[in-house]
């Protein structure tokens, strides 16, 4: 049996969705980064589906490189959530709003 | 030998390039001497290339001497050459002849002064500039020199610049000028454009293809530069004013040379006022409207330099009559005795200034013929020149326009005949006043009875006038005696006397007005002439001998020159004073400074306004891009729906 394609990309857009609505919501950011992955691997599943669904090997390339930028996200974004730390324990997203005009 | 002439404008260029910088160094008096020799070598030099002209045929006497191409733009072509033909050596002759003299009489005249190099700096600059004018084989060329003379006009008034009325009198000038000059470029711009060529040669042999409307249009914009040059209505008052400065200056600049430019203009162009009679008859009634105010107003001047002023302004109304005319040869005779006694009564001025202590109200004066007989006897050489007491070279010269002023219409001839009078007149009045009658310098000084000390003091430098040095007197000696012999270059009383004529027909010949006067006619306008100077010696003598104060004979009308400095000053100086402080204080500190200002606030509220965006908040950042994406999308569902 298989799943009709329509329900992945429903399950891709919910995530998509959770990811969105928490980066808007939320303070932490160790938080905010993960909904970010979220929202790109939500994406992911959208490409891996229309890639079954349509029968093309781009999409699962497109895959790769998204997980490729992903992973050096998380070294970069990681590292900036390790100095704001460092400076302040606890802190949260609306702390770090010095570059405003 | 012609090729010589580039020799006669290099040598005052060669004075001021040494002088400008090595002046001070030099000191007085090497430094005039520098500069006298070197005009004098000028002057030489013409005198040769005179003579080298002289032996060529008169026919081919027009060489053009080119030096190299000045401009060149697509068709302008402007070179840098001389003309040297019968005109420009006549001016250039008594150009360098007279200047050498006054810069002679300068270096005695100028020997207290600190500024003596500058001086002599400058004169050497004019020298070149005036010479530069007068050789040019362009138009454009000639307006170098046309605003080189400007130039140096305007730094020897203002020469004493610390004195408020030299430097006020100094821009004035270079005010009046610059109006002048304006229509002498637009002139030039329309010759080229109507001939293509600026050179004179080549457009005078083009007119032929010029329409009467253009060549109306260039002779009266010429005209514009040569009545702002030459002082002539309506741009006369700063001749007086330019009084101001040292008075071998007036008397080179302002009386001999510079000013006698625009009349020099005016013979050059005369194959273009041939073929514009109209703009002829404007330019011959301008110049004999002028030389009648400018007697009258002469008739009440109380300052010395003054009235010689107005009287120069009344005699290049003369030689403008002439030239509007067509009497071109009248009115370089003109000219050129008027620089001889013009030149010569200035240098007498200042000699009497000097001996009067720089006291120039004739009321003050009086006597001095006595002591002061080389000052005196030059003076009335000069007075009875400039009155046209036959024999003297006044007569001739004067009379020759008079004449042919009748040849175009009788009423030129009758306001130039009263204005012959009054030139005798006023001349004679200020002769009495200065060097005849009662010795009003003493009573006339109040500085005398400060204390007996200083009264002697005063006494010992004021009350024993006595001649200049020889500096000064052999210039006065030598103008006198070409101010008695000038006529002597065109007597009309047998062809083969009127050398000037002869000498420059081939340059006016084709132009000249053709007139023919009986010789009983000519015999009738000579005793006119004669009658109407002696007429005005008569009463000038009867009524200044003895007395020295006449109001009723000289009205304020008459002083300030018609009103027309004031009028002027009236209707343009202050309309253009309100202007400027109606554009400094509205259209500049509103409109512009608005404008300016209102595009800084409209930045800077935008800014602030802007700047709330950039809040620092990620989340703001992820809304901002949430629904930006939210909006896109919106736009592609709604154009695939439909």
């Amino acid at each position: 049996m298989s799943v009709h394609a329509s329900w992945y990309l429903t399950l891709a857009a919910l995530l998509f969705t959770i990811g969105a609505v928490g980066l808007l919501v939320r303070r932490n950011v160790l938080v905010m980064f993960m909904c970010i992955e979220l929202m790109l691997n939500a994406a992911n599943l959208t490409f891996v589906t229309f890639a079954r669904a349509l029968n093309d090997i781009g999409g699962q390339v497109a895959v790769f490189f998204v997980l490729v930028v992903a992973a050096a996200e998380v070294v970069v974004g990681l590292g900036i959530i390790v100095a704001i730390f460092r400076r302040k324990v606890g802190a949260t997203a609306d702390d770090a709003h010095l570059l405003k005009g | 030998m012609i090729h010589a002439a580039f020799l006669i404008p290099l040598f005052p260029l060669v004075g001021f390039a040494v002088l400008a910088p090595f002046g001070r160094k030099l000191g007085n008096p090497l430094a005039g001497w520098i500069a006298t020799l070197l005009v004098a070598a000028s002057f030489v030099v013409t005198v040769l290339v005179f003579v080298a002209l002289f032996r060529i045929a008169p026919a081919h006497r027009s060489v053009t001497e080119p030096w190299f191409d000045w401009i060149s733009v697509d068709r302008l072509r402007v070179g840098a050459g001389l003309l040297v033909d019968p005109l420009s050596l006549t001016m250039a002759s008594f150009v360098t002849g007279v200047s050498a003299l006054i810069h002679l009489y300068s270096i005695g005249y100028m020997r207290h002064d600190e500024q003596f190099p500058k001086f002599f700096t400058y004169l050497n600059l004019f020298v070149f500039s005036m010479l530069m004018l007068v050789l040019a084989d362009n138009f454009v060329l000639s307006f170098l020199g046309w605003e080189g003379v400007g130039v140096c006009s305007y730094f020897l008034i203002a020469f004493w610049f610390d004195r408020a009325e030299a430097a006020s009198a100094g821009k004035k000038a270079m005010i009046f000028n610059r109006i002048g000059d304006a229509g002498f470029l637009l002139g030039i711009f329309l010759v080229f454009e109507r001939t293509g060529s600026v050179q004179y040669t080549t457009v005078f042999a083009r007119l032929g293809h010029v329409g009467t409307p253009s060549l109306v249009a260039i002779a009266l914009l010429l005209f514009l530069g040569a009545v702002g040059k030459s002082a002539q209505i309506p741009l006369f008052p700063w001749l007086a004013d330019a009084m101001a400065g040292p008075t071998p200056v007036s008397a080179l600049i302002h009386a001999a040379t510079m000013v006698t430019a625009g009349v020099y203009l005016m013979c050059r162009i005369n194959p273009v006022l041939h073929l514009a009679p109209d703009a002829a008859h404007v330019i011959a009634w301008v110049g004999v409207a002028t030389a009648f105010v400018g007697a009258t107003s002469a008739c009440a001047q109380d300052d010395i330099k003054k009235v010689l002023a107005y009287s120069t302004v009344s005699q290049l109304g003369y030689m403008f009559l002439a030239a509007g005319s067509g009497a071109y040869v009248a009115a370089i005779f003109l000219m050129l005795t008027h620089a001889f006694y013009k030149a010569l009564l200035f240098l007498g001025a200042g000699s009497v200034i000097h001996a009067m202590d720089e006291d120039q109200d004739i009321k003050n004066m009086g006597g001095l013929a006595k002591l002061m007989p080389i000052t005196g006897v030059t003076f009335l050489v000069g007075w009875l020149s400039i009155a046209g007491v036959p024999p003297f070279s006044g007569f001739w010269s004067k009379g020759d326009v008079l004449q042919n002023a009748w040849a175009v219409t009788p009423a030129l001839w009758a306001i130039g005949a009263v204005t012959a009078a009054l030139t005798a007149y006023y001349m004679g009045r200020e002769y009495f006043l200065v060097f005849q009658g009662q010795r009003r310098w003493v009573e006339a000084r109040p500085e005398a009875s400060h204390g007996p000390e200083h009264g002697e003091s005063y006494t010992a430098r004021g009350l024993h006038p006595h001649d200049p040095t020889w500096h000064m007197s052999v210039p006065l000696v030598v103008l006198a005696a070409l101010a008695v012999l000038g006529g002597l270059v065109n007597l009309p009383f047998h062809p083969s006397l009127v050398f000037l004529e002869r000498w420059l027909s081939p340059v006016v010949g084709a132009t000249l007005l053709q007139h023919h006067f009986s010789a009983g006619a000519e015999w009738l306008f000579a005793l006119v002439d004669a009658a109407l100077a002696i007429l005005g010696v008569a009463v000038a003598a009867a009524l200044w001998r003895k007395s020295s104060d006449r109001p009723a004979l000289e009205p304020r009308f008459l002083s300030m020159a018609w009103w027309v400095d004031a009028a002027e000053d009236r209707l343009v100086a202050r309309t253009g004073e309100a202007l400027a402080s109606f554009t400094a204080t509205v259209v500049e500190s509103r409109v512009v400074d608005g404008a300016v200002n209102g595009v800084a606030s409209l930045v800077r509220t935008t800014g602030e306004r802007l700047r709330r965006v950039q809040s620092g908040y990620v989340r703001s950042y992820a809304l901002g891009l949430t629904a930006g994406v939210v909006v896109l999308l919106a736009y592609l569902l709604v154009r695939v729906g439909s």
